[in-house]
């Protein structure tokens, strides 16, 4: 088994829901609630310091519940080791705290993910619309957003 | 002759603007070589603030490809760093053949090293070329233009498209090397890019204009550029040596002999030098490749993910309904998900691919390099001159295809 998610069970045995290695891509599907706090850990764990966060992004699993994931993925500079975090939230309630304390630079990753997927990052200092328009309605990646749907294209107030 | 006037002589203050000024350059602005804005706060000529925006050349690269099939995906892939088309299609193949649990063969791992370091070397160019334009030295875009001229004939008699390239396939390539290719790759590695590095070398490098133009402009710690998640060129010239090639080495980059050149401020005058050297390992990795390069076939011999062959087609059955399948539906891909990164010319290309075994994917996410550097713009430019950020915005190389997607 891998050191990084074996470490992860150690320390947040209840947080962790389930783990796997497939593909040699070391994954642990984590709840919600303390998600912050499992993050910094990856971080400052000595044996662990990812200090990379590589990439944030949501995913819509339209017709199973809990519909969205949160998927982090961290690498570590030193230990050269990689890890996906995801956590899944439930469509009436897509709420997760930010993680741009830990890592300065999830920051647009972030609002990347509001913008498609409608994921809320509680505690963001900026969750504002990055790749769309602020006038633009819904959220364009979820998978009940038709492909072919037209909106006009708003441009900022005067 | 008029006496100077004392402005506060009365008791008053100078009668000067202090209020800080707010200007919007872009999105359509020739220094900004993409659909950029920012929105600049300003003192005078000192950045107080800059709020970076974009989003103009959004075309919904990850929501087409949920309604494709994995093959069809590769020419969207062209279009995310439209300087170095071959590496997206590379970095994208390779994550799909993680999934399916794909090895490659041999002479396609060593295809695939060149053509990604031949577009490094122009990807580069591109970016030095036209940073110095931003600076007024002109002579070095085009300097480096013909040797990027050449390299695109090279790319060209490969696939037949310059820029829109669509060259690798899952399990392989679109076609083997045309006869008598590596001999012209040579040529051009040996016979014209050198000489035009020497010569920019030989124009900047030492120039004192260009060094105060350069150096101290646009800085940035190892420390800040790690928390902001920089990969690539950016990065090293902050000191940190990453890069996947020796950290990770995928394809067959563990074969051979380079060096990965670092920086020590992270300002624009390193991100030069990083570039300027990574082009000469660069071609030392291509005369490695070339002198290493494997005969047999460059696709894997798997009917499940390669095309039969057109005298197959025409000539039974099964091969014809193989054919079928295969345009309509799409190669039959295992269901999962996979993280799978490559070094492209600005910093980790990463792509996350979740299948859920269908003939296309579930999702594609794209781990662009630039995202990254574009949200550290307003960091390295803070507190230094207006006419400092073009010259740090072109040496980060943004490039709005991977950057909006």
């Amino acid at each position: 088994m891998s050191i990084v998610l074996d470490r992860l069970r150690e320390r947040f045995p209840a947080d962790v829901v389930s783990t796997h290695s497939d593909f040699g891509d070391d994954t642990a599907l984590v709840r919600r609630e303390r998600i912050v706090e499992i993050l910094a850990f990856l971080r400052d764990d000595p044996a662990l310091l990812f200090d990379f966060a590589m990439d944030l992004t949501g995913v819509d699993y339209l017709g199973e519940e809990p519909r969205f994931e949160v998927v982090y993925h961290l690498y570590s500079l030193e230990k050269k080791r990689r890890v996906r975090i995801k956590v899944r939230l439930h469509e009436e309630d897509p709420v997760i705290d930010t993680a741009v304390a830990v890592w300065p630079g999830i920051n647009w990753y972030e609002r990347e993910a509001w913008d498609m997927y409608g994921i809320v990052f509680r505690g963001h200092p900026n969750l504002k619309r990055i790749l769309m328009y602020e006038a633009f309605e819904g959220h364009p990646l979820r998978k009940d957003y038709p492909k072919a749907k037209r909106q006009p294209t708003i441009g900022p107030e005067e | 002759m008029a006496e100077p006037v004392d402005i506060t002589a009365n008791g008053g203050t100078p009668d000067l603007q202090a209020e800080p000024m707010l200007i919007n350059i872009g999105p359509s602005h020739p220094a900004t070589h993409a659909t950029l804005r920012f929105q600049a706060k300003l003192d005078g000529e000192t950045i107080l603030d800059l709020v970076p925006e974009f989003g103009y050349l959004h075309r919904g690269f990850e929501k087409e490809s949920e309604a494709a099939t994995w093959t069809q995906v590769v020419p969207y892939t062209d279009r995310l760093n439209y300087v170095s088309p071959l590496m997206n299609n590379v970095g994208y193949a390779m994550a799909v053949e993680k999934l399916c649990g794909i090895e490659i063969t041999d002479r396609c791992k060593y295809v695939r090293v060149i053509i990604s370091e031949l577009s490094r070397i122009i990807d580069h160019m591109v970016c030095i070329g036209t940073n110095m334009v931003d600076l007024g030295a002109l002579t070095n875009f085009w300097y480096f233009w013909k040797p990027r001229e050449e390299v695109y004939f090279l790319i060209e008699e490969l696939c037949g498209q310059r820029l829109t390239t669509s060259y690798t396939r899952i399990g392989g390539a679109m076609a083997d090397l045309p006869a008598g290719w590596t001999d012209r790759v040579l040529a051009v590695c040996r016979g014209v890019i050198p000489e035009c590095i020497a010569d920019v070398n030989a124009l900047l490098t030492k120039n004192r204009i260009f060094i105060e133009r350069t150096m101290g402009v646009g800085p940035i710690t190892a420390k800040d550029a790690i928390a902001l998640g920089f990969t690539g060129p950016c990065l090293r010239a902050a000191g940190v040596p990453l890069d996947l090639r020796k950290d990770e080495p995928y394809l067959v980059y563990d074969r051979f002999d380079f060096d990965i050149p670092i920086g020590e401020a992270g300002d624009t005058c390193d991100r030069y030098l990083v570039r300027m050297e990574e082009m000469r390992q660069s071609l030392r990795i291509i005369e490695q490749a070339i002198a290493q390069l494997p005969g047999g076939p460059i696709d894997i011999d798997d009917p499940r993910f390669i095309l039969p062959s057109k005298e197959l087609v025409y000539g039974n059955i099964e091969a014809l309904m193989n054919h079928f399948k295969f345009i309509m539906e799409g190669v039959k891909v295992p269901a999962g998900e996979v993280y799978s990164a490559t070094e492209a010319a600005n910093g980790e290309l990463g792509f996350y691919i979740v299948s859920r075994g269908g003939g296309g994917p579930y999702k594609i996410k794209v781990r662009p390099p630039c995202f990254p550097l574009f949200q550290g713009i307003p960091h390295l430019v803070k507190g230094q001159m207006i006419a400092d950020l073009i010259a740090t915005l072109g040496s980060v190389n943004i490039i709005a295809g991977e950057l909006d997607r």
